[in-house]
């Protein structure tokens, strides 16, 4: 089974202004896996997710996704199968309601109304929001317009879930609730994120971006206590990792106090 | 100076709707073949910026009072004209809906005053010969400035004229001017120097959107030749239209231009040229000189003028008007209750 | 306008609209419609007329009632946006003092009758534009345009005015108040400070505008949009829009207020 594949290879990117972003990145990620891409900021990791819907192309290298590699020509179906959800639900969110934001996605594959509206009322119902479906966005909790940012996107049917940031800004109870969400969905998912917690309780594999490259892939258990990988990374452990405050020393992953 | 309902017939109000209307049509054509489709979601955020800076104060150095932007000819500067204008028409447009600042009636007559001037005219023809292809600060400032109060002068007189053909003012037309123009000059001038100073922000930060701005657009091209062209012949014809229901029903619209030439007087009415001279003097002086006035013409002209006074002036008129006041009060409060017993 | 309070009053308006009632209910191009028959048939009075104004009022209040539109906020704002429109008009009791009607001893000069008219008329038309907004919604009203031949762009771009206004209003504050609490009277407020502020706003709402664009594009956005609302015409807006278009044209044409006047005062004056 070839679709669902994500495949990126020696992909190398500059922005405008030459400063260079990526080089030298390849992974390979297949059906339903869950991988999370961590990294400080400004590492690139936002650089590389919009790669993978084709928003940016690479100045080197190529990127397959299922069967297709990305060109413009197979833009089209590619935006089909990856979902792509940002970090502000705000940018997100630009209709009049919830219910026509919800709708964009279909209705622009060109499906006809009825799928259109099943498809919203279903999507709705999976991120637990379908009573907000005549709300205007700016109606909604911060958590709310995460939940429906989601919505947005899984009314397209997608394979893969590529997510920047899901759990920022969001209280505990939210962030919860977000989680248990993303832990029920089958469809490959692909987390970029400084939540580390998160990763350990829904990324079984982790992928280390660092100044444009890649520094480890592996199993995430192992790479949370590869504690001079993660220094050299500018990461930390996951909190959960690191000595209880309670009953032990706090100590910071290298030991030394962190400088910004 | 957004214009109100109350201060406007139906004729101008058309008349400036049909204007308006065209315009908007064109502007939106020419941004969806000539911008990229980029533009779309991205005009419409700005017209929400501009809300929101327009509610931010700033002061006015020597006088201490606060101002605000207007944002018109920031918006040319930043977006283009087409783009410009469209996001100033439905910045006006959210405004009238949502603020009740302008009437709807007049939002055609806004929209054109307060977006035609500033994007069609004041920018191509003052900003852009002042500032040039490579502008400095000083240019910026001065062809922010120029333009500003040229677009805001304009506009002015375009509700001078729009309010005084419609007739419902007692106003005329060079006290009229008095009132607005020169307030206009100094507001003009303050917006002038706010537009510059946030134009030099963004050309500092990020001069490719200027650049953006100036090169989207046909610059000294057949397109802006042929908006202009058009615009002047509309006008014409708006002018002349307006003029033959001048001519045609001349109570209510007095118009200086016209009665200071003196031909309406000789042709439509058999007074003296003593009561003709006299109306000239009134209709041109600022307070109309008494000395002047035949009484017996006066009331002449009254009745021929002012038809509809008839019911006022009686009695049953004025029991009636309190009447119906009371009895819509009344249909009123009886609805309400009836809304309140049936949740 | 101090921006806090009026991104509160945006928000009234916004839920006032969103109330549920059987004017709510209507289609919102009849109620178009008829906000436009009745601006112009106010407007289109002469400038002297009073008493033919009056019954024009069983409009805005048959709908306030039934609509559930508290009176006291609409008045606030009638008046907060009545200085334009009364200043212009206060010249005419100056400029016009014929005497046209002779209450007994007080004699009333047709300056200040043109001026009351005014004043009346612009009750009206703004009346009657808030309470369009308050019974129909922004939203709904930008459809009713676009079904009526706006063009297309421009309805999306009110849309997105609108989606955006509380955003970004609310980003506007908050750089307000950290300018304020940085700055003293005519120390900081000035005109360079604004420059500033202004340019980073836009700077970040044309950020923002960009990753809105990449949002579409990332859900198929091609260029055309597509809103899917079905709008129903049904016995009830065609009644609402002929029953009130008739009843304004009728008042229009004929003298109401003589009539009820003479009824009561047995045909004498």
């Amino acid at each position: 089974m070839t679709h669902h594949i994500v495949e990126v290879k020696e992909v190398e990117y500059s922005y405008p202004d030459t400063t260079p972003a990526l080089n030298d990145i390849s992974f390979r990620i297949v059906h339903g896996e869950s991988v999370a891409i961590v990294g400080a900021n400004g590492a690139g990791k936002s650089t590389l997710l919009l790669h993978l819907n084709g928003y940016l192309a690479p100045a080197k290298g190529e990127i397959r996704i299922g069967d297709f590699p990305l060109t413009k020509e197979t833009l089209h179906s590619v935006r089909r199968t990856v979902g792509m959800v940002f970090q502000d639900p705000d940018d997100q969110l630009f209709m009049p309601t919830v219910f026509d934001d919800v709708a964009f996605g279909p209705l622009n594959l060109g499906l006809p109304t009825e799928e259109v509206s099943r498809r919203v009322e279903e999507a709705l119902s999976t991120v637990g929001a379908l009573h907000l479906k005549g709300r205007p966005p700016y109606k909604l909790s911060r958590g709310e317009k995460k939940a429906v940012a989601i919505a947005t996107v899984l009314s397209m049917s997608p394979d893969i879930l590529v997510m920047d940031e899901p759990t920022s800004d969001l209280d505990p109870r939210a962030r919860r609730k977000l989680i248990d969400l993303l832990k029920g969905f089958e469809h490959t998912k692909i987390i970029a994120t400084h939540d580390l917690d998160m990763v350990l309780d829904l990324c079984e594999r982790t992928i280390v971006i660092s100044e444009g490259r890649v520094t480890a892939d592996g199993p995430t258990n192992l790479i949370f206590q590869d504690e001079g990988l993660l220094a050299r990374s500018r990461l930390e452990k996951p909190l959960r990792m690191q000595g209880c405050p309670v009953c032990g020393p706090t100590q910071s992953s290298s030991g030394v106090k962190a400088t910004t | 100076m957004h214009m109100a309902d109350a201060l406007l017939s139906p004729a101008v109000g058309a008349t400036m709707w049909a204007a308006t209307g065209g315009l908007i049509a064109y502007s939106s054509r020419k941004v969806k073949e000539e911008l990229d489709e980029r533009k779309i979601p991205l005009m419409g955020v700005v017209g929400a910026f501009v809300f929101a800076a327009q509610m931010i104060n700033f002061t006015i150095p020597g006088t201490g009072s606060s101002g605000h932007l207007g944002g018109g000819m920031m918006l040319a500067i930043l977006l283009g004209p087409y783009a410009a204008f469209l996001t100033i028409a439905s910045v006006l447009t959210v405004q009238a809906l949502f603020f009740a600042d302008g009437g709807l009636l007049a939002l055609g007559a806004n929209i054109f005053n307060l977006g035609l001037f500033p994007c069609f005219f004041a920018y191509p023809l003052i900003y852009k010969k002042i500032s040039g292809k490579g502008p400095s600060k000083g240019r910026i400032v001065t062809g922010a400035v120029a333009a500003a109060v040229v677009g805001l002068q304009l506009g002015a007189l375009g509700v001078v004229l729009e309010t005084l053909v419609s007739g419902i003012t007692e106003l005329r037309f060079i006290p009229f001017l008095v009132l607005m123009q020169p307030i206009h000059l100094a507001i003009g001038v303050v917006e002038g120097l706010v537009t510059a100073a946030v134009v030099v922000f963004v050309w500092r930060a990020r001069p490719e959107i200027l650049e953006m701005a100036r090169s989207n657009r046909p610059i000294g091209n057949l397109s802006i030749r042929k908006v202009l062209v058009g615009l002047v012949a509309a006008a014409a014809l708006t002018g002349g239209a307006l003029s033959w229901l001048a001519s045609s029903h001349p109570d209510g619209l007095e118009w200086s231009l016209f009665r200071a030439s003196g031909k309406e007087e000789l042709q439509t009415s058999d007074q003296g040229i003593h009561a003709s001279l006299g109306q000239v003097q009134e209709k041109t002086a600022l307070l109309p000189d008494y000395g002047f006035k035949k009484p017996n013409a006066s009331i002449e002209e009254q009745e021929e003028r002012w038809p509809a006074v008839d019911s006022g002036t009686s009695v049953a008129g004025l029991v009636g008007g309190a009447l119906t006041l009371a009895l819509t009060v009344l249909i009123g409060l009886v609805l309400k209750k009836r809304r309140g017993l049936s949740k | 306008m101090k921006i806090g309070s009026s991104l509160f009053d945006l928000g009234r308006l916004d839920r006032i609209s969103n109330q549920e009632t059987a004017i709510h209910g209507l289609d919102p191009r009849v109620k178009v419609l008829v906000t436009l028959v009745f601006i112009v048939a106010v407007v289109s009075f002469g400038k002297h007329e009073v008493s033919g104004l009056m019954p024009f009022f069983i409009y805005p209040a048959v709908l306030i009632a039934l609509a559930d539109i508290p009176l006291g906020y609409l008045f606030r704002k009638i008046l907060i946006v009545s200085p334009f429109a009364l200043m212009i008009g206060l010249f005419n009791p100056f400029l016009d003092r014929e005497i046209i009607i002779n209450l007994g001893p007080v004699a009333i000069s047709g300056g200040w009758v043109s001026y009351i008219s005014i004043m009346l008329r612009f009750a009206l038309t703004v009346g009657a534009a808030l309470i369009l907004i308050a019974c129909t919604g922004f939203n709904a009203i930008c459809h009713a345009l676009e079904r009526m031949g706006a063009p297309r762009v421009f309805v999306v771009q009110l849309l997105f005015v609108y989606r955006y206004l509380f955003v970004l209003t609310e980003e506007a504050s908050r750089m307000v108040r950290a300018r304020a609490l940085r700055s003293f009277p005519g120390k900081g407020t000035g005109m360079r400070v604004f420059g500033y502020l202004v340019g980073h706003l836009l700077l970040r709402t044309l950020d923002r505008a960009q990753r809105i664009h990449l949002a579409m594009l990332s859900r198929g956005f091609d260029g055309e949009i597509r809103i899917l609302r079905p709008m129903r015409f049904g016995i009830r807006d065609l009644a609402f829009l002929f029953g009130w278009s008739g009843l304004i044209v009728a008042m229009r044409l004929y003298d109401v207020t003589g009539l009820l006047g003479n009824l009561v005062t047995g045909g004498a004056g």
